[in-house]
């Protein structure tokens, strides 16, 4: 089911490549916000596996694997890659759309492992938006709140 | 009869997102292969589940379990532990296709409030009879292969409520007991509680188009632009005889506000919303145009006309091209 998204010969190239500043980031604040509140879910099944994120209109690359510390950036062949656009992101986080609606308009592509796809869906599905909140900062989560409840 | 509102709920946040929407009851399933949604991280533990009756119990609402797959004889057991934690969590009612494990539950927990499962399969009121008359179920989900004369005729020959099924993804009219998906698979939604397995799905963008494949057997090949579906065999485009179209079921999503005020009219129970696999996103949007079609359906049914933004809503979450009336509409009858 691993269907290697990217030609192993380039996927070897841009290994050797340090981790870029937004994988570190997105890392970061994944760390803070994501991690925390996905304790209370089963989250062991991300452990081990490579993903990436693809920013189609921004042209941006987010690779990072999940450790049972957390995330962290990683170069490797990505076992799941999603894609979509910045603004079709900002929809699904703050769920306002369906990701099987942006899927079947093909605005959202997923690649790869279907299963762990669908395990990541669900997890983030299930996770509670107060519970990612309370992770940030008092002001940026009264700012999320309000673009949450508009 | 009042005209109830029920919704699907993979998660606790869909679970409230239906609630706080207007849903009058959720439903939803275990953590396992019990129901026919068994999907990686989705459904309920027993805790979640507890905290999702609490939810909506607090709010008037009711909760039904999904325990509609078929027990298999290796593992009975956990069919009938999933009845017992149903009993013991205080669920309204779970939703049965099996008449063993209704036996099981009857003589277990009279007092446990019985529905027959759209995979139950029963399309007469004989039937549906038969059913109350063995188990005392209260209510049958009807399945979606009935015209609205044939659902009329059901209701007029029983006690036991009726349940249609008004929104989302339609099967191939035999609910569950289709094999396909275990022809390609070797697990079937009645057995496996799913219908095609994601560890068996790929999904590959080639030149030709985007391509889904159901373990190497190719669904379909989807051009540019063009919408998706679910990487189901049946909805599936094929070659036969030389032209290659959905040789089996287009797929298309099953939308019956236009009929509610018959629906109503008939006396039907409650009117239900597939989808356990979809996101809160999804069962928040639906939930609400439903309510909003219900509230005024009850209000005046004869001047309803479902409103195009509730339709537009819809339709942008629709499986598919375009939806249908299914079965209930035949105008050559």
């Amino acid at each position: 089911m691993l269907n290697p998204v990217f030609p192993s010969r380039l996927a070897g190239l841009v290994e050797r490549l340090p981790a870029t500043p937004p994988s570190l980031a997105f890392c970061a604040l994944a760390n803070r916000a994501l991690w925390p509140a996905l304790q209370a879910l089963d989250w062991q099944p991300l452990v081990g596996r490579r993903y990436a994120i693809r920013v189609s209109d921004l042209g941006l690359r987010l690779g990072f694997t999940v450790s049972r510390s957390g995330f962290a950036p990683d170069r490797g062949a990505p076992d799941l890659v999603i894609t979509a656009s910045a603004g079709d992101f900002l929809l699904l986080i703050g769920r306002r759309e369906d990701p099987d609606t942006l899927f079947f308009s093909r605005r959202l592509v997923s690649e790869g492992d279907t299963e762990l796809g669908l395990v990541v869906k669900n997890l983030l599905d299930a996770l509670e938006p107060a519970s990612v909140l309370r992770q940030l900062p008092a002001p940026v989560a009264r700012a999320a709140e309000r673009w949450l409840a508009r | 009869m009042p005209l109830e509102l029920i919704c699907p709920a993979g998660s606790l946040v869909a679970l409230k997102a239906a609630v706080d929407h207007g849903a009058d009851a959720v439903y939803m399933g275990f953590r396992d292969n019990t129901n026919a949604r068994a999907f990686p991280g989705l459904n309920f533990d027993e805790a979640q589940a507890a905290e999702g009756l609490r939810y909506a119990h607090d709010r008037g609402r009711k909760v039904l379990l999904a325990l509609n797959t078929y027990p298999q004889p290796d593992s009975w057991q956990r069919w009938t532990g999933a009845v017992d934690r149903a009993a013991k969590l205080g669920m309204d009612a779970v939703i049965l296709a099996d008449p063993g494990l209704m036996r099981y539950a009857v003589r277990h927990h009279p007092q446990l409030r019985l529905h027959l499962s759209v995979q139950g399969s029963a399309t007469s009121y004989e039937a549906v009879n038969f059913y109350r008359e063995h188990f005392g179920i209260r209510r049958a989900v009807l399945p979606r292969v009935l015209s609205l004369p044939q659902v009329e005729n059901v209701v007029r020959h029983t006690d036991v409520e009726i349940e249609l099924f008004g929104f989302g993804g339609l099967c191939v009219m035999v609910e569950g007991r289709c094999l396909l998906s275990s022809y390609c698979t070797g697990e079937s939604p009645n057995s496996a509680g799913v219908c095609s397995p994601a560890k068996a799905v790929q999904w590959k963008d080639t030149p030709a188009g985007l391509e889904s494949r159901l373990n190497g057997v190719l669904l379909d090949r989807y051009g540019k632009g063009e919408k998706a579906g679910y990487p189901t065999l049946c909805k599936g485009r094929f070659e036969v005889g030389g032209e290659t179209y959905y040789a089996i079921e287009e797929p298309t999503s099953l939308n019956t506000l236009d009929l509610l005020p018959e629906m109503q009219k008939l006396g039907i129970a409650a009117v239900k919303i597939e989808g356990r696999q979809r996101s809160p996103a999804y069962v928040a949007q639906v939930t609400r145009v439903w309510r909003a079609a219900i509230d005024a359906v009850k209000r005046n049914a004869e001047a309803f006309t479902p409103t195009p933004a509730w339709q537009a809503e819809l339709d942008k979450l629709s499986e598919g091209q375009s939806h249908t009336l299914g079965a209930y509409h035949r105008p050559w009858k």
